[in-house]
């Protein structure tokens, strides 16, 4: 499982930036560093980017992985340097920079530097794709294995629309139509029956819409042991 | 009856029925439908009023349909899942009951990427075939998707869109099948000029018998000039103009007549493919063409049912 981050444009990150002086700099080594969007050389390439444009960065780190909760000690171990910026920049997904500053004692702004894409398939290496929406009511039992959430265009739960033409979906030519792959594999599999059965509609209220969602993991182990 | 709405009477009664769409302007006046309707008043026997359609803004639907009916032509309200959840779905299909608007399209809607706010979010809470079963749910058992009741009556006639020019073909006459399934009474297709290729999915469907279980209507779109069927061949997605088609349009010395000749030829063969109960005529921005249309056809006086 990898967060899949892109760089934000340079104006947008100096926008945020625009009012501080001196910048602390947080890569994480994990998604980030396999993106190539936050790890030691983007980290690197920033802090000149930063100096180049006048400001001082006052240090930079690596944080293994900057979503786990180890982040906390990190950010104490760094504290001086951190103390004496404006702000921090997180070269981070957006669970990083939600955890850095949860935990950063010393209350300061902390601007984020990647938007968060998607929970991404490595298809080849470097080469990701969204498959998942995170819907919180899985499907894909129903749709061999191809989720149509968010490999659909339209989220279509019950069959392609007038817009499927040649295995590619009408929203663009690099899109392949989700359900001309579901097709395919239910008919390799003598399944086809299956696409005439109706989807019951969605119970998004375990899903984004539905209010923040929570786990508590050792609950769920102890009440299933 | 399921709503008792002329389009109903006159499908019901065996009758050769013929619909045509009217999009509502990118503004606010009632004049602009009212030309439409006055139109179509004669050779139709109902107007579809279409929903933002190809995602961009316009009058909303229902206020389109009410201002036809005002004018005493029935409208065909068409809803489409791509900018409206299932609250707001379902509180105007009670609207439009309310107002006396019987006949309801669900739709998917073209992807919000093609209009004029490429950065709206697209709802796609329930999709076309949950809003059949939806609308068969209020109607049959006066009931919203939450199980809960509903007062009063929901008498809607109940449609729906199939494209047999889509892919995989082969799947259409199932989707067809989960159409029906789930609700609908009445089938608008997407615009026919590949005849074979209609007829076949025709032909298909009516071997399961489906053609005796809901009413098709077959989509017409006149064309114009060479440009609009280069344009619909290359860019509208699901539409499949033959390139022959547009050869004989591009010869052409009189396109506008060449394009009626062509849409004449393609009904008349419509009008003898069995399982085909009517025409649905998308004229879109050349709405005067269409009683031309319909006369030339063989198919005006339109029925009194």
């Amino acid at each position: 499982m990898k967060t899949i981050t892109s760089s934000k444009p340079v104006e947008e990150v100096m926008g945020y930036l625009e009012k501080c002086q001196k910048v602390y700099i947080i890569g994480c080594g994990t998604c980030a560093t396999m993106c190539h969007t936050g790890g030691k050389s983007e980290v690197l390439g920033m802090k000149e980017k930063l100096e180049g444009s006048g400001k001082k960065v006052t240090g930079w780190m690596i944080i293994p992985t900057a979503c786990d909760e180890l982040t906390k000690y990190a950010l104490e171990e760094e504290a001086e340097r951190i103390k004496e910026a404006d702000c921090v920049l997180a070269m981070t997904c957006a669970v990083g920079v939600q955890t850095i500053a949860l935990h950063l004692k010393d209350k300061k702004p902390v601007y984020p530097a990647l938007n968060t894409l998607f929970i991404g398939m490595e298809d080849s290496p470097g080469h990701f794709t969204e498959v998942c929406l995170q819907c919180g009511s899985c499907v894909l039992g129903r749709t061999a294995a191809i989720c149509p959430l968010v490999r659909c265009s339209k989220s279509l739960l019950n069959g392609p629309c007038g817009g499927s033409s040649g295995g590619k979906c009408e929203v663009s030519e690099d899109i392949p139509c989700a359900w001309q792959l579901i097709y395919d594999r239910l008919a390799e599999m003598g399944r086809l029956d299956e696409m005439e059965e109706i989807e019951p509609f969605k119970d998004w209220s375990v899903s984004v819409t539905g209010g923040p969602r929570k786990i508590d993991a050792e609950a769920e182990c102890t009440t299933t042991s | 009856m399921k709503a008792g709405t002329k389009l109903e009477r006159i499908l019901a009664s065996g009758k050769f029925a013929v619909t045509a769409e009217a999009g509502p302007p990118k503004g606010t006046s009632a004049e602009a439908i009212r030309k439409k309707g006055e139109l179509l008043r004669h050779c139709c026997d109902a107007v579809n009023v279409t929903d933002n359609q190809t995602a961009i803004v316009r009058m909303s639907s229902l206020a389109g349909c009410l201002l036809l009916k005002q004018q005493g032509i029935e409208p065909v309200m068409q809803m489409v899942v791509r900018d409206r959840n299932r609250l707001a779905l379902q509180g105007d299909v009670l609207g439009a009951v309310a107002l006396g608007i019987g006949n309801i399209l669900c739709l998917s809607g073209d992807h919000q990427k093609f209009g004029n706010h490429p950065g709206a979010k697209g709802v796609f809470d329930i999709d076309s075939i949950q809003l059949l079963q939806t609308l068969r749910m209020m109607r049959d058992e006066h009931k919203f998707i939450s199980g809960e009741d509903i007062s009063g009556e929901v008498p809607v006639f109940i449609g729906a869109a199939a494209n047999p020019f889509a892919d995989p073909f082969e799947y259409r006459v199932h989707r067809l099948a989960k159409k029906l399934k789930a609700g609908a009474d009445f089938i608008q297709t997407q615009a026919v000029y590949d005849v074979p290729r209609f007829a076949r999915w025709m032909e298909m469907l009516t071997e399961r018998g489906l053609d005796k279980q809901v009413h098709i209507l077959a989509g017409v779109i006149p064309i114009r000039s060479a440009g609009m069927a280069r344009y619909m061949r290359d860019y509208v997605p699901g539409v499949n103009v033959p390139d022959e088609i547009v050869t004989r349009m591009e010869k052409s010395e009189s396109p506008k007549e060449e394009g009626v000749k062509i849409i004449l030829e393609i009904v008349e063969q419509l009008k003898d493919m069995p399982g085909v109960h009517g025409i649905h005529i998308m004229a879109v921005g050349w709405e005067d063409i269409v009683p031309d249309v319909v006369a030339k056809s063989g198919l005006m006086p339109r029925p009194v049912v």
